[in-house]
């Protein structure tokens, strides 16, 4: 969209003697930091420690999984705990469940909402808009560095008891009571819900600077309509955290108080409802998984127009569509929960307002590729992965329809199906959304090039790797082998080795991407202000790479030409 | 003309899937089978519907937006490339195609909507005898004919086994899943993790209310047999309802479907389906003494 931005003024190419000012250095750089870029970095780094953490607890599930019986996790906890003999299985096994539940939360608070929301969101959303910074500064320092200490928590939480004579949160991610309240006594969740009360705060302040920052600081002559899509996608999900993470709060306070204080909120024995907890959580876990995904959506929309050197195609369309998907997605969680026992018109309710959803989703895929339609195309790495992740992103919606339908899902409901269902949408389309993030705006936040073939060969292996692990599981669903076991029957033995096969590749490509990283900071290649040519128009890249400590000191101001929309 | 085509992939696919031994079609039914790429047989009103609606309805729909998908992208990237295209064209608009591709999902999901909402209905609607229920005609307004439940059975999920209460005979039995050795000395021909020691036994052609719950203080399970096409979870202080009437004698394994601790991977259902003969003096037997002399009088599998 961004031929539209004509650029009166450009201060923002002053010269960077202008940017002399004193500055914090070493670590108070950091630790103090009220600057954007460097939290945005600090996000991002983050979610990369993060992100290997949670991959290699899937690594070890893998590896379990990868015969029948139980080969890894009884001498895994007779390793960590001391546990021995029958003992040491019974420990396996929950700790089996505790790292399904430490992969999950790992992956969705420390890993792909700290890179999409803190660390491109941070870096991008200002300069995008052409702001000088985020609107609350010091808050954004604060946002972060929460986040350590949730980490921290949630880690400390896998060494403390939690079911009698075993270690750590094995309640799922769902955390649902009565498992974790009356079944979980050992103070492990207690650490798992803290943890999810900072994270969670750390994200409510964070919507709240973001927000902010996109009403009121937007440059001189962009309205709302002529934003681009990215700041978009963060408004959207700004507002999908402040608006649902406070019902999280909630929910889990109530879990809290019923494991130690005697509520019942959820216990049936005092009047309370475990379901009731379900449909809390579910309102804002729902809406969680827009919160993943739909900044993913406005990073490809800059990708596939700047790579096929056409503005994106429908701007108006992507933009309502985003927010449509924003709104519906809230409306539709109990589809969570077909399962439990909803009367028929509740469960017909949520199916009709769950196959709505794949309206505005089929309009954002095929305007990506109208975009494409007619372009230039250039496929470079961030390219790639764009397109990499239209097509997984496809498969992970269609199979949304089919689960939407509550009588398939009777006999999908927590299956396979369903795992490979939300991989397909987030561990392949978010984090390949990522990943076109991260090779796209790298040279503009480093000032370094990063090597071309290591990154098609990380998106090569990563994209066969993926598709072996999460393509055969839907057959594992289908056929009806349920999610978070640790064991199953012969039956299943042939995809399940698929499947583990296919995480040793994308282990491969994980390790060839932290490879890639010290070979870019080694090699030194110098990036230019605008590596990738005319197709990229945004304000980002009418900066220096790196941009300066402080960018538009004078504001620039976006004509009212538009030749596009 | 079109249809013969059809037929003749469809014969080479099943020609490709013959030759693979593990995806080879065995049938046996009541369990997953090795390689299984699809849903598991189908022996109740319910799981038909839920088969013709997967196999016949969404599979196609979703096959196909995918492979427009795939097809779009691949013309993109051999058409408009920098070589083949070396200028880009400007359109950012076409007020006709974005219409198109807005309604013509609408009108897919529709007509997914309707035999959704007609399978949705059918689980969740208890026979009364006079109810047609739509079986493998998901597009009809019911067809098959399903008598009134003549049984009750209540599931109640526990840490970690499942307990039957035969509810009007006011008998129950625990159901727990053998180990290796027990299998091993008991059930050799069974599966593992699937085998049980005491299985729910209920007649055939018979519909049979299930009335789920879970064990107060207890957490939650979920009760589910692929093959009837149900499951339905097990919580504590509430009493969920469900049904199936199963129309072939056999053994028929689901597995708990919710997260229940740390051996929720090994509480297996096992329901076994008997003729009315056996059933009648199964149940004899079992108001007059233990579960063991009851599951002696059935046929040995």
């Amino acid at each position: 969209m961004a031929d539209t931005h004509h650029l009166e003024a450009h201060g923002a190419q002053a010269p960077a003697a202008a940017h002399a000012e004193s500055h914090p250095t070493g670590w108070r750089r950091y630790v103090y930091s009220t600057n954007h870029k460097d939290i945005g970095t600090m996000y991002l780094i983050f979610a990369i420690v993060a992100g290997v953490v949670g991959s290699l607890l899937s690594g070890a599930m893998r590896v379990e999984l990868q015969e029948p019986g139980i080969q890894l996790f009884h001498g895994l906890a007779a390793m960590v705990y001391g546990s021995g003999g029958d003992a040491a299985i019974d420990a396996g096994k929950h700790m089996y469940n505790m790292f399904t539940t430490m992969h999950a939360l790992i992956m969705i608070f420390f890993m792909v909402m700290p890179a999409m929301i803190g660390g491109f969101g941070n870096w991008f959303v200002p300069l995008m808009i052409g702001a000088p910074d985020m609107a609350f500064p010091r808050m954004n320092n604060i946002s972060f560095w929460l986040l350590p200490f949730a980490l921290t928590l949630l880690v400390l939480s896998m060494f403390f008891e939690g079911p009698p004579g075993a270690y750590g949160v094995g309640g799922g991610w769902t955390i649902y009571p009565p498992l974790s309240t009356s079944g979980q006594p050992g103070p492990a969740m207690d650490f798992g819900i803290l943890a999810l009360h900072i994270a969670g705060a750390s994200s409510i302040l964070g919507a709240i600077n973001f927000i902010t920052t996109i009403f009121n600081m937007r440059a001189p002559g962009m309205t709302m309509h002529k934003m681009p899509l990215f700041p978009w996608s963060v408004l959207v999900t700004a507002f999908l955290l402040l608006l649902t993470l406070p019902v999280l709060a909630g929910a889990i306070t109530m879990l809290l108080t019923d494991r130690n204080f005697g509520t019942t909120f959820f216990a049936p024995e005092g009047g309370g409802d475990p379901i009731l907890y379900q449909h809390l959580f579910w309102f804002f876990g729902h809406p969680e998984v827009y919160i993943l995904i739909l900044p993913g959506f406005g990073i490809v929309s800059h990708i596939v127009s700047t790579f096929s050197r056409k503005p994106v195609f429908g701007y108006l369309a992507m933009v309502y569509a985003m927010v449509a998907i924003g709104f519906v997605g809230s409306v539709v969680w109990a589809h969570h929960m077909f399962t439990v026992g909803m009367s028929l018109d509740l469960q017909r309710y949520f199916v009709a307002a769950t196959m709505v959803i794949a309206v505005p989703t089929g309009v954002k895929v095929f305007s990506w590729i109208a975009t494409m339609w007619g372009g230039s195309i250039t496929f470079r790495a961030p390219m790639v992965w764009a397109i990499g992740f239209i097509f997984v992103f496809t498969v992970g919606g269609v199979t949304g329809v089919v689960l939407a339908n509550a009588g398939a899902d009777r006999a999908l409901h927590d299956t396979y199906y369903v795992v490979a269902h939300f991989h397909y949408v987030l561990s392949l389309g978010a984090v390949f959304a990522i990943f076109a993030g991260w090779y796209y705006w790298y040279p503009k936040m480093f000032g370094l090039m990063y090597n071309e073939g290591m990154a098609l060969a990380h998106f090569w292996l990563t994209f066969i790797g993926v598709n072996l692990v999460f393509f055969p599981q839907h057959f594992l669903g289908l056929a009806g082998m349920p999610r978070r076991y640790i064991d199953y029957p012969d039956a299943y033995a042939l995809w399940n080795l698929v499947s583990s096969i296919g995480y040793y590749i994308t282990f491969a490509g994980l390790l060839l991407f932290l490879y890639s990283l010290f070979e870019a900071v080694r090699k030194r290649r110098i990036a230019p202000a605008n590596p990738w040519g005319e197709g990229a128009t945004t304000l980002e890249w009418t900066l220096s790479s790196p941009p300066p400590f402080h960018q538009f000191e004078t504001l620039p101001r976006i004509g009212s030409g538009t030749a596009g929309h | 003309m079109t249809g013969q085509f059809f037929r003749s992939i469809r014969a080479a696919i099943g020609a490709t899937l013959a030759l693979a031994p593990a995806a080879a079609f065995a049938q046996e039914i009541g369990r997953p089978e090795p390689g299984q790429l699809g849903l598991q047989q189908s022996v109740t009103t319910l799981m038909d519907s839920i088969r013709t609606f997967h196999d016949g309805v969404l599979m196609w729909t979703i096959t196909l937006i995918t492979l427009l998908v795939m097809v779009l992208l691949l013309i993109v990237m051999v058409r408009f490339n920098a070589k083949a295209n070396p200028t880009p064209s400007k359109t950012t608009h076409n007020t006709l195609i974005e219409v198109v591709w807005t309604v013509i999902p609408i009108l897919i999901l529709v007509i997914i909507a309707i035999p959704s909402f007609g399978v949705l209905t059918d689980q969740l609607t208890m026979p009364d005898g006079q109810r047609k229920y739509l079986g493998n005609n998901i597009f009809s307004f019911g067809e098959v004919d399903v008598p009134a439940p003549a049984l009750t059975v209540k599931a109640t999920g526990e840490q970690w086994y499942w307990n039957y209460e035969y509810v009007d005979q006011g008998l129950s039995f625990d159901s727990n899943m053998l180990n290796e050795e027990e299998r091993a000395a008991t059930k050799p021909g069974e599966p593992r993790l699937l085998a049980v020691n005491n299985e729910l036994v209920v007649p055939v052609d018979t519909t049979v209310r299930m009335q789920i719950t879970a064990s107060p203080g207890g957490v939650i399970h979920a009760f589910a047999v692929p093959s009837f096409g149900i499951k339905i979870d097990a919580v504590p202080g509430k009493l969920n309802e469900t049904w199936f009437n199963a129309r072939k004698t056999g053994l028929y394994y689901g597995q708990c479907s919710e997260l229940c601790g740390q051996d929720h991977a090994f509480m297996p259902i096992a329901v076994r389906v008997v003729t009315q003969d056996e059933y009648a003096l199964w149940i004899k037997t079992l108001a007059e003494g233990f579960v063991d002399d009851a599951n002696a009088t059935l046929p040995t599998l």
